[in-house]
């Protein structure tokens, strides 16, 4: 490892995390952004703008490759055996995908929160919080950990409910608080975007609303992207809608339309976007 | 479960219950009912098939008991043949724990490792043919192996123990006063170690495999490398099963014969000097005496076996044991 490629980059990811303290939010460009399994063309040809600090919802029918594309800005999309990417993500201009980059890095930037919450069993609470801080082998105080925990569950508007028992084990809070707990272990370590997938799909109305109040609050201080599929979630809480669509039976999932959420629901510019809406169809 | 569906109780109590069942159809098809029937009468057979050998091997077991006039479990001579018979177990319990012993600690890690690589670190290509490999090696004879020990194996062993005889000969484990290093208890344990390889690192890659796949993505999303993904996601899920791998394999090394009588000096001695010749386990005890064993002689050796028998089957219970509670625990909340 020699640090000179490191200097001369002007912006690395790894750096990006600790900007984000200053300057929070990232814009995430993806630029002719295609994806595979294997020899299954999942996307194609997806341009997309995401602009920080604000919530972008990745609506369209089922297998459309919402999933896909919100994996492919973590890199987390490489994880899946015979698994491809062809285009670009660039996060604040840097490319997510350029050789020297190590996804881990990425992650560490870019924190996901997934469809079913997933704290870890075997942890309690509190180690839940701080799993991300711990690591890459970073060596912190006990007090500073306290501090991230509280902060990190205040966020994920969770504080008042666990307080009280954050030595009990993640997977005993209910699935809603999972969930939450999930997101406070996200932005623990202060990601500068946090992925979504479909966040409140497992859980009862009244821990969604819990959810989107919070992503209201995490609005100024993240860039957000939040899959669903619930149309009325989309409208309440996004400021871009990005409309997926497969458009030939077995082909790619594509990027249709894209723009204000207000607009996409009001004057939709493609009749598909204009269908699916309206609940025509997905 | 097996529980009947009815539509309330006054129906199910009702004197022409065969009428509300012909409505509702029966309880349980014909199929289910020989499938229970078959499994659960295989159970019983297995638990009675293990119950008659214990019993045979205490029956025969039992002159040996009567006419030995030293302690049985603390005498580490083997004279069940003289008058009067003088033999005890302590030599063949301490050979047999210590060859396994050395086997366990050559094996274990290595079994953990391999199962690892070839799940979450090789290519899938590659790690299916690893895999497929470290299988292979289960196929081999045991006879074979204990040949190679003998033929192969022991005679590079010699550099090993004088190594170890000299940095690290403080310990008595590694002390070696007799310069001798054939037939001893480290070119046994190796060869177990080798033998009992394919068991832990095939069960443990079961284990692994089962891992799911929302606890891998939760540690790699926040940024873990590989190693830390297994240690935060892994090993915390796969532990119980990694323990009952281990001691499947630990069962299997204490009850190996023919490789350990083929490398072993069988000596009636218990020293932990495990480069120097000498060592005798149970099970090649067995083996090496049954021909020449006159009628003590054979029950002596019949008490012996009845012993790792019990030795084996705790271990054996036990890792079932540990899966089994696991299996309970993870159908629940995880
Ligand atoms: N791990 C995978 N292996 C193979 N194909 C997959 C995998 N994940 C998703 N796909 C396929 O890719 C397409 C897009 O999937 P996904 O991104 O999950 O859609 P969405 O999230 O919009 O429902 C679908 O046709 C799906 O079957
Ligand atoms: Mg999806």
């Amino acid at each position: 490892m020699t640090t000179a490629p490191v200097q001369a980059a002007p912006a690395t990811v790894a750096r990006t995390a600790r900007t984000a303290d200053r300057q929070p939010g990232a814009r995430l460009v993806t630029r002719d952004l295609s994806a595979c399994y294997g020899g299954f063309v999942a996307v194609r040809d997806v341009n997309l703008v995401i602009e920080p600090r604000a919530v972008t919802a990745l609506i369209g029918p089922s297998g459309c490759g919402k999933s896909t594309v919100l994996r492919t800005l973590n890199r987390m999309h490489e994880v899946a055996p015979g698994a491809g990417v062809s285009g670009s993500v660039h996060l604040n201009g840097q490319d997510l995908y350029a050789p020297e980059v190590d996804p881990v890095n990425v992650r560490r930037t870019v924190g996901m929160v997934f469809q079913r919450p997933n704290p870890f069993p075997t942890m309690s609470v509190y180690e839940n919080v701080v799993a991300g801080l711990r690591l890459g082998g970073t060596r912190r105080r006990r007090r500073e950990h306290d501090d991230v925990v509280e902060e990190a569950l205040r966020g994920a508007h969770l504080w008042h409910e666990v307080k009280d028992r954050l030595r009990r084990p993640g997977a005993s809070l209910s699935g809603g608080q999972q969930q939450r707990l999930c997101i406070a272990r996200a932005i623990a370590v202060r990601p500068a975007v946090l992925l979504m997938d479909e966040p409140c799909s497992a859980l009862d109305p009244i821990s969604t609303l819990a959810i989107e109040q919070l992503l209201a609050s995490l609005r100024t201080d993240y860039t957000i992207v939040i899959v669903t599929h619930n149309m009325q979630q989309a409208a309440r809480v996004s400021d871009t809608t990005a409309f997926f669509n497969v458009t030939e039976p077995g082909g790619p999932g594509r990027l249709v339309e894209t723009g204000p959420t207000a607009r996409m629901f009001t004057a939709p510019a493609d009749p598909a976007t204009a269908d699916y809406l309206g609940g025509r169809f997905g | 479960m097996g529980t009947t569906p009815r539509l309330d109780p006054a129906l199910a109590t009702s004197p022409d219950e065969d009428a509300s069942r012909q409505v509702l159809g029966p309880a349980e098809r014909r199929g289910d009912q020989v499938f229970r029937a078959v499994s659960r009468g295989a159970a019983q057979l297995i638990l009675l098939l293990l119950a008659a050998i214990a019993l045979f091997l205490v029956w025969r077991a039992f002159p040996a008991f009567q006419a030995n006039t030293a302690s049985f479990l603390t005498t580490t001579a083997w004279f069940p043949d003289q008058d009067p018979p003088v033999f005890g177990i302590a030599a063949l319990a301490f050979g047999t724990v210590l060859t396994a012993a050395v086997a366990m600690v050559l094996a274990v890690p290595v079994g953990y490792g391999i199962a690892l690589f070839t799940v979450f670190y090789a290519d899938r290509r590659v790690g299916a043919a690893a895999g497929f490999i470290t299988d292979l090696l289960a196929a081999v004879p045991s006879i074979v192996f204990g040949l190679w020990g003998l033929a192969v194996l022991q005679p590079h062993l010699g550099g090993l123990g004088q190594w170890l005889n000299t940095y690290l000969g403080a310990i008595p484990l590694f002390r070696n006063d007799s310069g001798l290093y054939t037939k001893s208890i480290l070119v046994a344990g190796i060869v177990l170690a080798i033998m009992v390889l394919p068991t832990v690192s095939a069960l443990s890659r079961e284990v692994f495999v089962r891992v799911p796949a929302t606890h891998v993505e939760a540690a790699l999303a926040l940024g873990a490398t590989r190693w830390e993904m297994v240690r935060a996601s892994v090993l915390p899920f796969a532990r119980p099963g990694m323990v009952s791998a281990a001691m499947l394999g630990l069962g299997r090394a204490l009850g190996e014969t023919i490789a350990v009588a083929l490398v072993l000096s069988a000596a009636f001695d218990v020293s932990w000097q495990l480069s120097e010749p000498g060592g005798n386990t149970f099970a090649a005890n067995i083996a090496l005496k049954w021909n020449e064993a006159g009628p003590i002689g054979l029950s002596a050796l019949i008490a012996s076996g009845l012993v790792l028998f019990a030795l084996t089957l705790a271990v054996n219970v036990t890792a079932r044991a540990i899966l089994a509670r696991r299996a309970r625990f993870s159908g629940g909340a995880a």
